[in-house]
């Protein structure tokens, strides 16, 4: 191998042992940010002897050995103080421990159940799983959240610091909360998710990758505890949801309403993979909120197969969604469902239902669907009211040129 | 790791109970610090007076100021605390949430700085 794929492979090994790696030190050093330092360390070391000795047969075990035994000579320095000679004998003997190195246990489940912890802010554990977990730097993450990289990178430290001073385990939790920090998680994942779906991103190449960071979380999640229904029920939402990212857009870049979607430009690939993980997740028989939200999901896409789409289905589905979550989001989704079978103006009662609850006065959705199913009741006057409301509180402007069209179109 | 469990709760709440109520208030305390005993993990606490009782020391240009009452006047107040000895923060959550205080008010977890 020439310098520069060494280079590469040494990447290569980055990006795929990362988060095993961190997980592994961290849990032993109970300090996340030492634990990133020592191996960065270690990549280093690995950039100056890979291309003169040759890849060790088990990358992964030299990185992990050389990183351990520097956390080791870090936390025995904070006590002494002199260098020099001790960082020569330092490095020659990671070198030939690293040699003797075998395999490292994947500890990233634990990782990502402290990066989820309660006593972390519920705003950062998505992105501190995206460090950590998967190795993203303080940049690309503050890039997907639209903060400035040091403000992002000063939140990242100050939650590692909180980790390591609270003294937060690095623990898959006793099985009595094990679900319930499952789901910290997995919402954490989540929120990630639609943050990157959100119609702000959907021109934005931010919003897709952030999206691919968050399917690969949780793709680890599910694929370290497959036992898990909501881990699988979770990969598959939001499988089925990117699965129809290439039809949101036409070919000039208008939007396109999910029942105008063409549904040839669906992933068929990662529809079937959610199909899969959706019913090895319903024999488990513990429903939970992403299973529900991955079937509602599975039935719209269904729309590929049957070319038609199962309402009664989904507002049964959303119906029980609601009971779970409370959300208002669900809610007016719900109402969106029901008007499908039941007509507009079932719908439109069931909207006034969450209208009344209050605080939702900035709820685009809200006010798209009351435009929408206004129109379709005759409700005019109503319909051009709540389409104002829906323009003015839309981000995206692919989306906003649809509603304004679609408001032209009634005013005439 | 050792952690303080600082018990803030509205002090006028308990001074109006009934006397029947305060004292299975009191002996459910003595339970729990029994428990923390007997497991080990306790290294110290007490219940404080109330605020009624407390004086605040600051130095304006050098000189002490000796003032009644509370650093901060808050709804809820610093009634008791704990330290205790825990293998990790979830170990402190699991003591902490077994505190009657968590019924009355809040307990929040400090951890010790240690050296």
């Amino acid at each position: 191998m020439n310098g520069s794929e060494v280079f590469r492979a040494t990447e290569r090994a980055a990006r795929e042992s990362y988060g095993r790696l961190v997980a592994h030190l961290a849990r032993e050093a109970r300090d996340l940010a030492a634990a990133e330092d020592a191996l960065a360390d270690a990549f280093a070391l690995a950039l100056e002897n890979w291309p003169r000795d040759g890849t060790p047969a088990n990358p992964q075990g030299w990185l992990a050995t050389v990183a351990r035994n520097r956390l080791r000579d870090a936390a025995r320095r904070r006590a002494t103080a002199s260098r020099s000679l001790e960082t020569l004998t330092m490095f020659e003997r990671d070198l030939r421990s690293a040699v003797r190195a075998t395999g490292v246990a994947d500890r990233r489940l634990e990782l990502m159940f402290a990066c989820a912890h309660p006593a972390i802010d519920p705003a950062m554990r998505a992105p501190l799983m995206l460090q950590v977990v998967l190795g993203l730097d303080a940049a690309a993450i503050g890039a997907a959240y639209l903060v400035a990289p040091a403000t992002m990178g000063q939140r990242l430290s100050r939650a590692k610091a909180k980790i390591r001073d609270a003294g937060v385990p690095f623990r898959v939790p006793e099985p009595e909360e094990r679900r319930e920090r499952m789901s910290f998680a997995l919402e954490a994942i989540y929120a990630a998710f639609s943050n990157a779906w959100g119609e702000a991103f959907a021109d934005d190449p931010r919003g897709r990758d952030l999206s691919t960071e968050a399917i690969w979380l949780a793709r680890v999640a599910a694929a370290l505890a497959p036992g898990e229904p909501e881990t699988l029920g979770c990969l598959a939402l939001l499988l089925y949801v990117d699965a129809r990212r290439p039809a949101r857009r036409d070919p000039v870049g208008s939007y396109v309403p999910l029942s105008g979607q063409d549904v040839s430009l669906w992933n068929g690939a990662a529809i079937d993979e959610a199909e899969r993980l959706l019913s090895a997740a319903s024999i488990m028989g513990r429903p939970d909120r992403f299973q529900i939200e991955a079937a509602i999901q599975s039935a719209h896409c269904a729309r590929r197969r049957t070319g038609a789409t199962d309402w009664p289905a989904i507002s049964l589905l959303y119906a029980r969604l609601y009971e779970i979550t409370r959300s208002p989001v669900v809610a007016v989704n719900r109402a969106v469902a029901v008007a499908e079978v039941e007509g507009a103006a079932a719908g439109l009662a069931l909207l006034a239902e969450v209208e009344g609850e209050g605080g939702l006065l900035d709820f685009q959705p809200l006010w798209a669907a009351k435009a929408e199913l206004s129109a379709r009741a005759h409700a005019t006057e109503a319909a051009l009211e709540a389409y104002g409301r829906a323009i003015g509180l839309e981000r995206d402007p692919a989306a906003r040129a649809f509603l304004i069209e679609r408001r032209a179109r009634l005013a005439h | 790791m050792q952690y303080m469990l600082l018990i803030h709760a509205d002090e006028t709440a308990f001074a109006a109970m009934p006397k029947a109520q305060a004292e299975a208030g009191l002996a459910a305390y003595g339970a729990y610090t029994k428990a923390m005993n007997d497991a080990g993990v306790l290294k110290g606490g007490d219940r404080l007076r109330p605020t009624a009782m407390t004086t605040t020391v600051t130095a304006k240009g050098g000189k002490a100021v000796v003032v009644d009452g509370p650093f901060a006047e808050t709804k809820e107040q610093l009634g008791g605390y704990y330290l205790i000895e825990a293998k990790d923060l979830d170990e402190a959550i699991s003591w902490a949430s077994r505190c009657p205080g968590v019924h009355h008010g809040a307990v929040e977890i400090r951890p010790i700085w240690a050296a």
